[in-house]
């Protein structure tokens, strides 16, 4: 791997330890996956949890001097502001959620606890060459945008905003970018909510390859939908490039999303039936609720003008909480619409700059939660606390009620 | 006795390496689903589910699941001594490289023959990423 002679002045540790740590992550990444050199990247985006591991990363490259070049904006933990206002946590875990806050202000980022930066906080263009981490970040950006990032962890990502560079392999690559199986999908696709299924179908059949999808019906899907089909492909499997013919932008033709190589015959069809029945999978619990929780990825203002207009002036049962957890742009201006107002009126209440896998959602555990996203589901389950699924219409009804049927 | 170990190469991806007893895991890993105590392994249906893979040498299938918790499962066992002392590889992904650059945990890939063939659990094995090369003493 070619390494410039400032590249090797950083390795060497010329530039303090800080600096160094982040190289040696960098030339470690291109040197197992035969990069044949650096790369210099527009943008970064991190996925900051509040988890030890992470934390530690941030505070040992700040600590030797780092900050960033090119500033990566970066993905929430919890609002500590809002949200102890109502649950309790250790103070060892608000200890950890300071320090998380105080190392990436410090190492130069730009706090924007974003999940989904490809739709509005940190929007790439067609072709950039970036370093994104989030696994549903990811295929939104190479797929939907048609820029270019390789799946990172939190900790390359941050590598990479400190030195401004990538190694140059994977999906930075053209050949790399074309498609290697064909799915055909023959369903109704209503509402996020159905892309989100879809994706979660095709990221048990594609794995960690690039799924090309043909529709049998015409279809027009917005940033939501993108970014719940990704979202679910990325958790079910490892996809992070996809295609979806005659819509996606390098993907105005079959041949062209195979790159001119051999159209394969279809590896799967997903049909209504198909998405029904891996729905039926996915959403056995019924009964008394104690939480909706909505914003997995975090929602945006027409969502949270969706959820105004299902509940249509009734409120959730004293018995349930309901969050939803927004882009904190989103939720501002639902503040200044009064939205936010509104929806709190019918027990709706709403937050910014969190994530769901959070220790301030413990008081919950134990007992059934709701929501419209598998990938909250599959998360959350392992925190301890059971969780079904429903579009969100089945989640205001059942919110209503205070229990699932 | 050495003299009785096979030798094969391999490719070193994090330097260092290790001795120890083999795990064998036909599945891809989250290391985020282990317990940080033991280093026993807690994912459901997992093929080494309730086994420990601490200060063993694991054979993997590869890295899985989302950016960051990966990097959280193996800060977690560095701090309590419970990696494995050295991971054989065979499908390698970039988050699962990354974590192991973090906390130092020796990594190889590219041994030569497929490891599900020539290592089985049990077996004493010597990893050697510098050198690039993994020894193996059957059981």
């Amino acid at each position: 791997m070619f390494l410039t002679d400032e590249e090797k002045r950083i390795l060497d540790g010329a530039e303090g330890t800080g600096r160094q740590k982040a190289m040696e992550m960098l030339y470690a990444l291109g040197l197992t996956f035969d990069a044949e050199k650096l790369i210099p990247v527009k943008r970064t985006h991190v996925a900051l949890s509040g988890q030890e591991g992470d934390t530690y990363w941030c505070e040992l490259l700040v600590n030797g001097g780092a900050v960033c070049s090119v500033p990566p904006t970066t993905n929430p933990y919890w609002d500590t502001d809002y949200l102890t206002k109502f649950y309790d946590v250790t103070p060892e875990e608000f200890d950890l959620a300071r320090r998380t806050g105080e190392a990436y202000r410090k190492i130069g980022a730009i706090l924007t606890y974003h999940c989904a930066p490809g739709v509005c906080t940190n929007v790439p263009f067609f072709g950039e060459h970036i370093a994104f981490s989030e696994s549903s970040a990811t295929p939104y950006v190479n797929g939907a945008i048609g820029a270019r990032s390789n799946r990172e962890s939190s900790i390359s990502a941050l590598a990479a905003g400190v030195i401004g560079k990538t190694p140059y392999y994977g999906l930075h690559i053209d050949d790399n970018r074309r498609g290697d199986l064909l799915i055909d999908v023959d369903a109704d696709m209503k509402e996020c909510y159905d892309w989100g299924i879809l994706g979660y179908c095709v990221g048990r059949i594609a794995g960690s390859l690039n799924p090309v999808l043909r529709f049998k019906n015409k279809v027009n899907p917005g940033p939501e939908d993108f970014l719940y089909f990704g979202a679910e492909a990325a958790t079910s499997g490892a996809v992070a490039m996809y295609h979806m013919v005659g819509i996606t932008p390098e993907a105005p033709t079959i041949e062209a999303a195979f790159g001119g190589k051999k159209i394969p015959a279809a590896t799967a069809v997903i049909t209504g039936k198909t998405l029904a029945d891996e729905e039926a999978t996915l959403t056995a619990n019924t009964g008394v609720i104690n939480l909706v929780m909505l914003g997995c990825p975090h929602y945006t203002y027409s969502q949270m003008l969706e959820v105004e207009r299902l509940f249509n002036g009734r409120h959730v049962s004293d018995h349930v909480a309901f969050w939803i957890l927004g882009e904190s742009g989103a939720v501002e201006l639902a503040e200044r619409s009064h939205l936010r107002q509104r929806l709190e009126l019918l027990g709706v209440r709403m937050v910014g700059q969190t994530c769901i896998d959070e220790p301030c959602w413990k008081s919950f555990e134990g007992h059934l939660g709701l929501t419209d996203s598998p990938k909250c589901a599959y998360y959350r389950e392992r925190r301890g606390q059971p969780f079904a699924l429903r579009r969100l219409s089945g989640c205001v009804e059942a919110a209503i009620k205070g229990r699932l049927d | 006795m050495a003299d009785e170990m096979k030798v094969y190469k391999c490719r070193g991806i994090v330097k260092g390496g290790g001795s120890g007893e083999a795990i064998v895991s036909a599945d891809a890993m989250c290391f985020y689903l282990t317990d940080p105590q033991t280093g026993t392994v807690i994912e459901r249906g997992h093929a080494i589910q309730g086994r420990s893979i601490a200060n063993k040498i694991l054979v993997l299938k590869s890295g899985k699941g989302s950016s960051v918790v990966q990097v959280d499962g193996f800060y977690q066992l560095w701090v309590k001594n419970n990696l494995p002392k050295a991971i054989i590889l065979r499908d390698t992904e970039p988050v699962i490289v990354s974590s192991a650059v973090m906390v130092g945990c020796p990594m190889v890939d590219r041994m030569e023959g497929d490891p599900y063939e020539e290592i089985k659990d049990g077996d004493y094995v010597e990893v050697d990423a510098d050198k690039g090369e993994i020894r193996v003493r059957t059981k």
